[in-house]
């Protein structure tokens, strides 16, 4: 049997014509992409900053959400760290530093001739990449915050540094020898004793600049979990070398290139449909 | 030095084994019409035995996305390109059972005079055909006008689909000697329209890769 084939020609469709059946649900995820609904702790409008000739930070601008885990990522160099460092106005201790622009937190803005540096270092703590404990007992390294703040109360302290080592997620494991040298503790309890030391002067906001680089991979669950926990009380920023504990546990995303911000946006978003090739190059590992 | 080279080439490869189980299926939907039009049953034996080949091909694809997403954690375009290597491989696969299914169901109608709407059947399933080897094109070179394409050959294949059946239920009314026939060919013109939508749903998953976004071409 002889089989005749009349396909009838198809009519040249382009893509801009058909657009009539697309996009019967664009991904739901682009809906939660604007911080605009959520409280802000950091409003970052035009911020530049110089070290000596260096243009290290290029007209950053961006929000950062009330209770939210906001994660900064990029290459080395691209001034993340710089840049969670003006939050707190640490980066001014760095001599040739020349800024303009402004960081509002609370809607004051941080740089304002008024602004009391140490009542903004109360209000946004710092962990740093390696743990720091002071050379003494886990007790007093807790309660040396709330004792500079005033608290002499041996009741209070002693409450303080149980909260604040229970919030932490320490508590089970130091409760027995909170009077020894904290300097004994492995590197992972010593990273979540210093977040008991921010939490105990009850700050606003927890900056942490890679917290758990120095950490083995248990050590650093146990923080990514921590810090699960704490976006319930607390804002927080961190920066991060490992884009995939950025994926984990922050709700918010901002990469950085070269002193600039090249997209911020809802975190899952971020890792599945990023809108800037820089972005996708980076996160695929397809960079350089 | 291209970084992640390695990985580069596992997805590369991936994408190649996609073609390949394309290629068989299609091959595999082009001799089911051959046996339907010649009643050729050892070519509709060899259909069935072939199958095995795809399913396993399948079965590795699937396996091979499973470790790179294991091993390699992928994200953004990465992530999409393993996630529609799974969904892609499991319609193809699918669309060979169906070539299955319309070589046993020419058995089962045996040697015997054909009717007329078997021409009908012959140019539908070419639409149906075509729409495979488009789409797996659509899937290689990433091309989203082609894939959105498929859509108007689905409704065509559809529109088919709905007049060969009244076509074929009326000839039944009239002649109940040929109700075993055009039972099984009901059959086969069904399993070519669902080759069509699995067809239409590699088209999506090809805009969704490109583009990360989900189109409803089937609607």
């Amino acid at each position: 049997m002889e089989i005749t084939i009349n396909r009838k020609p198809l009519d040249k469709v382009t893509e801009s014509e058909n657009e009539g059946r697309q996009a019967v649900h664009s991904i739901k995820l682009e809906q939660a992409n604007t911080t605009e609904e959520l409280p802000a702790v950091f409003k970052i409008n035009e911020l530049n900053l110089w070290y000596g000739q260096d243009h290290a930070l290029k007209d950053i601008q961006f929000t950062i959400p009330e209770k939210q885990v906001t994660a900064i990522i990029g290459p080395s160099g691209c001034g993340k760290s710089t840049f969670i460092k003006t939050l707190n106005r640490m980066v001014e201790m760095v001599p040739s530093v020349r800024m303009s622009g402004e960081i509002l937190y609370r809607g004051r803005n941080i740089f304002d001739s008024k602004y009391n540096v140490e009542e903004l270092r109360t209000e946004v703590g710092m962990v740093f990449q390696r743990p720091n404990p002071f050379p003494k007992s886990i007790y007093e390294n807790i309660a040396y915050g709330p004792k500079i703040h005033g608290i002499k109360n041996k009741k209070v302290l002693d409450e303080v540094v149980e909260k604040s080592l229970r919030q932490a997620a320490i508590w089970d494991e130091v409760k027995d020898r909170l009077h020894e040298n904290a300097v004994g503790l492995s590197g992972g309890q010593q990273q979540r004793l210093c977040i008991a030391r921010c939490l105990a002067v009850e700050p606003d906001v927890i900056l942490m600049d890679e917290p758990t680089s120095a950490l083995d991979p248990i050590s650093t669950l146990k923080v990514e979990e921590l810090i699960q926990e704490l976006k319930k009380n607390y804002s927080i920023v961190i920066v991060t070398h490992n884009m995939q504990q950025a994926a984990r546990i922050s709700d918010k995303t901002a990469f950085f290139l070269n002193g600039e911000v090249i997209e911020f946006r809802d975190t899952g978003t971020l890792f599945s449909t990023p809108s800037d090739k820089r972005t996708e190059d980076y996160i695929t590992g397809r960079f350089g | 030095m291209v970084v992640r080279e390695n990985f580069q080439t596992q997805l590369d490869d991936l994408k190649n084994s996609i073609v390949e189980l394309g290629k068989l299926a299609e091959k595999a939907l082009r001799d089911s019409i051959q046996v339907l039009n010649f009643q050729d049953f050892d070519l509709a034996l060899e259909i069935i035995e072939n199958d095995q080949r795809i399913n396993h091909l399948e079965e590795e694809i699937n396996d091979t996305a499973i470790l790179l997403i294991a091993k390699q954690a992928p994200v953004a375009s990465d992530l999409r390109k393993i996630i529609s290597a799974i969904k892609i491989s499991s319609d193809v696969e699918r669309m060979a059972d169906f070539a299955v299914n319309i070589a046993k169901s020419t058995i089962r109608i045996g040697k015997t005079e054909r009717i007329k709407p078997l021409e009908e059947i012959a140019i539908m399933a070419d639409l149906a055909i075509q729409m495979l080897s488009d789409a797996i094109t659509a899937y290689y070179n990433e091309d989203v006008v082609l894939a959105k394409r498929l859509a108007d050959i689905d409704d065509q294949v559809d529109e088919m689909y709905g007049k060969t059946i009244h076509e074929l239920l009326t000839i039944m009314t009239k002649n109940t000697e040929l109700v075993p026939q055009i039972t099984q060919l009901s059959f086969i013109c069904r399993y070519i329209e669902r080759t069509a939508d699995h067809a239409t749903n590699i088209a999506e998953s090809v805009i969704y890769l490109v583009k990360g976004k989900r189109y409803g071409l089937n609607e």
